[in-house]
């Protein structure tokens, strides 16, 4: 096992850990953050086949995981704005709880 | 493996799994803090200095702090801390999780086409990434803005409060 | 003269030959840090006593005169105070978080003075994205100051972290967007090669500083009045206020942890006046070719030494804002501004080919209007109508 196995079995590991946290959490928050957690193990894997590809010169993982970045932040803003908005209106953050479509 | 990333990957690991597990939300936030930075660690480990550091600016600068606040926001006075934190489903989405992390492992141990040696590291400089974004990218990098600024202003009209209506 | 500008970079390499080559790069790294942090201690031990003692002066008092020779002994006597000072923890408090939380302000802190060029080679890391590092490492304080105010379980604390938090972000935005104009012209967010760019006379006098030029002027200033809102300083006192708040995140803080978060808040405010040193002032050239011959360092340590001294000044002169005042000047002014700054420098740029007659006067003329005339728009829109009469002021004799 060489070491590019390693970075893609570091970052499977990270990202079932975040899929985990979403699946079991009630929290939206929570979930929020595991669903982050697994899209930064998905750039990891940008990175680490960026660095061991053949073409290094042409950045294609690094400008993938710029732009997924930049994604990320956009979705992050958005995702808490609905949270906070939820719990306005239901007064819990708790997706459990959140399960009707009467407004 | 390296000593270094073998640090760095225990560390991250680790708060990663407290970030999912804490009670208290704003410990599962400050570890989520240190998942991240322990990321960025890792891409400078990987010669992806622009990126560590962008991965620092903007998820301990900015994600961190919004999520900071959004747990201030909506902070439940009303439920004491006791009651459950996990979903009913809490097995199935572990046994989940787990069958995908198999599923991966398995993919990635037995594949051929990961057996490459490290080639030599490549200078990227700040300013070739700048290049390529302004030639290859250009049209990415716009839509990029357009979703930015879309999103800013969505975020701020779903989190305004609501005029009260007659 | 060489040998005096480059004393200490080959007292490191005389001290470093001596240990075996495996051991070399971290004896060198190890030696790097502990002079920073010895010069930047001491720095901010005498800067604590002008500060009290400047402010004195400005306040018509004497400031401090016990210890030692005009009071000069008095940050022994205040390290003394803090160290035996009991170590004060609230009962209700997050333990682990409110412990971890100056150690946290301190460590990124201290890491952003790493990249800032203290004289010709005198960089601790040359890094290619200098510029982005030190806004990187500056967002981990915000975590640093939201830690502890949460961990105290104080009202005052929760209150001052979220108006700190609140003001460093408002005030990152102008601060990053005025250093982008330094960073187009340079081609470069390495500050060692920002440096570099600067270091030219314009007309065998004039240095090449980029505080000269009209976008380089707005741009200090934007920066100055960013950075004294992202260090917390008076006029921008807020989280801390002592009127309002007691003091803010700091209010269940004493003892060594008070020092630390004392120490940290001062340490990034020589951060951010070196990172504007070396933006705007030029680093560490010399202000004429005459003067050449002064060792690097001590133009770099004299500029910031004169910037850190405008800030007392400031704190000083200026009372405090409101919060909503701190939020329209962030958002409806500075951010403007620098916007307006970006646009001018790029003009500026363009411009240099221009090739007739007196060209670097008119290009130099049409930036200047470029920027002065958007900021008597803004300003007369924000001051409204509201005119104050002319204060008097008296003077004991």
């Amino acid at each position: 096992m060489n070491s590019l196995h390693q970075y893609l079995l570091f970052s499977a590991l990270l990202f079932s850990v975040g899929l985990a946290g979403a699946l079991t959490r009630r929290n939206a928050i929570l979930v929020l953050i595991g669903v982050e957690l697994m899209l930064n193990a998905a750039n990891l894997n940008f990175i680490a086949f960026w660095r061991y590809g053949p073409n290094p010169e042409a950045l294609t993982g690094i400008m993938f995981v710029i732009f997924s970045i930049a994604i990320a932040a956009a979705e992050a803003a958005v995702g808490l704005a609905l949270i906070i908005s939820i719990y306005r209106h239901y007064k819990t953050t708790n997706v459990d709880e959140v399960n009707e479509l009467k407004g | 493996m390296s000593p270094v990333f073998a640090m760095l990957a225990a560390m991250t690991l680790a708060s990663a799994i407290a970030a999912m597990s804490f009670r208290k939300l704003v410990h599962s936030a400050l570890s989520m803090i240190l998942t991240f930075s322990g990321l960025a660690s890792i891409y400078l480990h990987l010669n992806a200095q622009f990126v560590g550091l962008v991965q620092v600016l903007v998820y301990v600068g900015a994600v961190a702090i919004l999520v900071v606040f959004a747990i201030l926001l909506t902070r439940d006075s009303t439920r004491d801390s006791s009651v459950r934190s996990l979903a009913q489903s809490w097995l199935t989405g572990l046994l989940v999780a787990g069958a995908v992390f198999g599923t991966l492992a398995t993919a990635i141990i037995g594949s051929r086409a990961l057996d490459r040696a490290l080639p030599q590291a490549a200078e990227i400089t700040v300013k070739k990434i700048g290049e390529q974004l302004m030639t290859r990218y250009i049209i990415p990098l716009e839509v990029i803005a357009l979703l930015l600024t879309a999103a800013m202003i969505g975020a701020v009209i779903i989190a305004m409060r609501e005029k009260e209506r007659k | 003269m060489d040998q005096i500008d480059q004393i200490f970079v080959s007292l490191k390499h005389w001290a470093v030959h001596f240990f075996p080559d495996a051991l070399q790069p971290l004896v060198s790294a190890g030696l790097s840090i502990a002079a920073l942090i010895a010069a930047f201690g001491s720095i901010f031990a005498i800067t604590t006593w002008v500060e009290r003692k400047a402010l004195g002066r400005i306040q018509n008092r004497l400031g401090p005169n016990r210890v030692g020779p005009f009071g000069l002994l008095q940050p022994m006597a205040d390290a003394i105070k803090m160290l035996t000072k009991e170590d004060i923890v609230p009962v209700s408090a997050d333990h682990v978080v409110h412990y971890l939380a100056p150690f946290a302000l301190i460590i990124p802190v201290s890491l952003a003075l790493a990249v800032i060029p203290y004289g010709r080679n005198m960089a601790l890391v040359d890094l290619d994205g200098g510029v982005l590092f030190f806004f990187a490492v500056g967002a981990a304080a915000e975590v640093a100051v939201f830690m502890a105010g949460w961990s105290s379980r104080n009202k005052y604390s929760i209150l001052g972290a979220m108006r700190a938090i609140a003001q460093m972000i408002s005030y990152e935005v102008p601060l990053v967007l005025s250093t982008i104009s330094v960073v187009m012209i340079a081609g470069s967010l390495s500050l060692v090669k920002i440096v570099e760019a600067q270091n030219h006379f314009v007309g065998d006098w004039l240095p090449g500083w980029y505080v000269l030029t009209p976008w380089g002027f707005a741009g200090f200033v934007l920066f100055m009045i960013a950075a004294a809102a992202e260090s917390n300083r008076a006029p921008f006192d807020l989280p801390e206020a002592e009127s309002e708040i007691i003091a803010g995140y700091l209010t269940e803080y004493s003892g060594f942890k008070y020092a630390l978060f004392f120490l940290g808040e001062y340490w990034g405010m020589f951060a951010v006046s070196g990172l504007a040193v070396t933006l705007f002032l030029g680093g560490w050239t010399a202000p004429f070719p005459f003067l050449a011959w002064v060792p690097s360092f001590v133009w770099f340590f004299a500029k910031l030494g004169a910037l850190i001294l405008l800030f007392i000044w400031i704190r000083g002169t200026l009372p405090r804002l409101r919060i909503d005042q701190l939020m329209s000047f962030a958002w409806k002014f500075l951010l403007p501004m620098s916007l307006i700054n970006i646009v001018v420098a790029a003009l500026w740029h363009f411009t240099a080919g221009w090739s007739f007659p007196s060209a670097p006067l008119w290009r130099w003329l049409l930036c200047a209007a470029l920027v002065v005339i958007p900021y008597l728009g803004f300003g007369h829109a924000l001051a409204g109508r509201r005119r104050f009469p002319k204060r008097v002021y008296q003077y004991a004799t």
